[in-house]
């Protein structure tokens, strides 16, 4: 379970994130969905730890995430940023093998090498992952970022926009095997999404969030209305009955 | 994820690339290759320091004690090599950046302060109070005092921010020089000219007293980097990314810019001011190791290290026939062949 309490985060003195308050029960997908600058990006880093508060508390699993130690925190959690640029030039292997880090200090064994192998393959990588990251393409390292933190194998996952530069194809498979992964293993994954509609395909819970708090929080039918998402991105949204679902139209 | 952890993971070929430091067969004897050229550029220039133009024949007693003499400036290339690579690859691996080394940081700034306060309070008899064991240990405390407390002042409590240390450094850095030079003005000029033999990074400037506790000193502090390798590799990957991966951050931060100051602190006690050396030697040893592993990268830079100062006093020393000028040449030579590389490989 991951518990926010009254967290706030204060940028300056116009700009502040919060009180948010929030229990994220274990198991399944929760999408955080809002406009740009709303503070998914800021509650997320504030989870994954690498961002402090300036109020309240947040604890994943029991452990608070000021107190623990990283490298406790670092077996149950793991936390993908939206921007990501490294100055070492590392292999896509190389790269998700630091995934293994929390576990091995450094010294992969086989069992190590064997989840860098499925999270290499899961990703579609298996082809690139000789190649240097500084040769692939946006999407291609946006799926070797994701497969490093796979790799990491933890019980809680946060991921900022792991959907950036992919196309329909990977998009789909990343939400699916996400969704598989939340499902039968009992894995909480945490995504910020900005594509409305796969959020309310694959996502069991939604969190709308706008000027730093969060003003919706249910299940894809309670959030998928007109009247809520056009609250929330303050632009006319319709919502139509598809063929998989509930569609947003907002073009 | 349920597919990362059920299915199984496809076959391998023999020669997919591997996950470690250097994943294919060529990277590794490209490895090979380049610390066996190294370590045999590191010897020939050895000996040829020791050897070269001894008036006496090879082996005799007289040829020993020449090059015994000789054998003290070599030690200490070897001590300022390790220092200098060491210290400058682990300095930009945590603060993540390629271009800002640990010189640039105040410490040779500090060191020009104090030599210069000596001789201004003391006139020339200030330098000579500088020579000394004691006073060698005390100015590289002073040292390293001076860059704990910057660090342990900027990281921690309400800043904590690296940029911002960096920038602070280079600006008190800035200060501490124009203050030195402000007292340069005022120095008569034969206290002028023994002040600027300090102020110049040569390793003839190394008393063989020292070495005693700086050889020990420096292997050890390089040990205990060596050491902490794996870690070097993640702190590369940025403070976020770190975190992530469970490694404390900012404790391992302030413990390597301490331990980088105390192998600064010793070359620079040691022999004076080297700028330019740490940087052209981590550019190089980036190049010439291609790994992202600190085990590999350490090595090859302390014999680059190596390489650069006991070739350019070679150079100086029995082709121009100029001696004491080092800096010069490590300069015009380290300078060409940094360009080049950048300039065929197009990154750094
Ligand atoms: N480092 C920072 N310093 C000051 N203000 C910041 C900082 N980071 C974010 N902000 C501000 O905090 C607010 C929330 O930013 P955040 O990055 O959390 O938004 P977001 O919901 O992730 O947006 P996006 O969809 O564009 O990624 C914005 O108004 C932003 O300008
Ligand atoms: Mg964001």
């Amino acid at each position: 379970m991951i518990r926010v309490t009254d967290v706030i985060k204060r940028y300056s003195s116009e700009v502040a994130i919060g009180p948010v308050d929030l229990t994220i029960e274990p198991g399944g997908i929760i999408a955080l969905v809002g406009p740009n600058g709303a503070g998914k990006s800021t509650l997320l880093t504030m989870m994954g730890r690498l961002l402090g508060m300036d109020g309240g508390s947040i604890s994943i699993a029991g452990h608070d995430v000021a107190r623990t130690p990283s490298r406790e925190l670092a077996t149950i959690v793991s936390i993908l940023r939206q921007e990501n640029h490294f100055i070492t030039r590392l292999t896509v292997r190389q790269l998700v093998g630091f995934g293994r880090f929390p576990y091995s200090q450094g010294r992969l064994t086989p069992a190590d090498e064997q989840i860098i192998d499925r999270a290499i393959s899961f990703l579609d990588l298996t082809g690139l992952e000789g190649r240097y990251l500084d040769e692939l393409s946006g999407g291609q390292r946006q799926r070797a970022y994701v497969a490093m933190v796979l790799a990491q194998d933890t019980e809680y996952v946060l991921l900022d926009e792991p959907l950036n530069n992919l196309d329909m194809r990977h998009s789909v498979a990343m939400m699916r095997h996400l969704h598989d992964a939340a499902h039968t293993l009992g894995r909480t994954i945490v995504i910020v999404l900005h594509d409305i509609n796969f959020a309310c395909q694959y996502a069991d819970r939604l969190c709308a969030m706008k000027d730093g708090r969060v003003v919706a929080f249910g299940t894809p039918e309670e959030i998928m209305t007109s009247e809520v998402l056009t609250d929330v991105f303050e632009t006319t949204v319709e919502v139509i009955d598809g063929p998989r679902g509930r569609l947003a139209v907002y073009y | 994820m349920a597919d990362v952890l059920s299915r199984p993971a496809p076959a391998r070929p023999a020669d997919a690339p591997a996950s470690g430091p250097l994943p294919t067969v060529a990277a590794r004897r490209r490895y090979t290759v380049v610390v066996v050229v190294l370590a045999a550029m590191a010897l020939g220039f050895g000996f040829g320091l020791l050897a070269w133009a001894n008036p006496m024949p090879v082996g005799s007693l007289g040829f020993w004690r020449i090059a015994e003499l000789r054998a003290t400036n070599l030690v200490t290339m070897g001590v300022v090599a390790l220092c200098q690579a060491v210290a400058t690859v682990s300095f930009q691996t945590v603060t993540t950046n390629r271009i800002l080394t640990p010189s640039i940081m105040g410490f040779e700034a500090l060191y020009a302060a104090i030599q210069t306060t000596a001789v201004y309070v003391l006139g020339v008899t200030g330098i000579i109070a500088l020579q000394g064991l004691p006073q060698f240990v005390l100015q590289v405390v002073v040292m390293v005092a001076f860059s704990a407390l910057l660090y342990g002042w900027l990281l921690t409590g309400r800043f904590g921010n690296l940029q911002i240390m960096l920038l602070i450094g280079i600006i008190l850095g800035g200060g501490l020089r124009s203050v030195s030079s402000f007292m340069q003005r005022l120095l008569t000029p034969s206290e002028f000219d023994v002040l600027t033999a300090r102020l110049f990074g040569n390793v003839s400037n190394a008393d063989p007293q020292y070495l005693l506790v700086g050889v020990p000193v420096a292997l050890v502090v390089s040990g205990v980097l060596y050491l902490r390798s794996h870690r070097l590799n993640v702190l590369a990957l940025g403070r976020e990314t770190s975190l992530n991966l469970g490694v404390n951050h900012r404790r391992e931060l302030i413990t390597v810019l301490v331990l980088v100051s105390i192998l600064m602190a010793i070359s620079t006690a040691l022999v004076g001011p080297l700028t330019f050396l740490g940087f052209l030697v981590a550019t190089l040893s980036y190049q010439l190791a291609d790994t992202y592993d600190h085990r590999l990268i350490f090595p090859v830079a302390a014999l680059t290290g190596f390489v650069v100062l006991s070739g350019a006093y070679f150079v100086m020393n029995h082709v121009f026939r100029a001696e004491g000028v080092v800096s010069v040449i490590i300069e015009l030579v380290g300078g060409t062949v940094f360009l080049f590389v950048i300039v065929r490989k197009g990154r750094l």
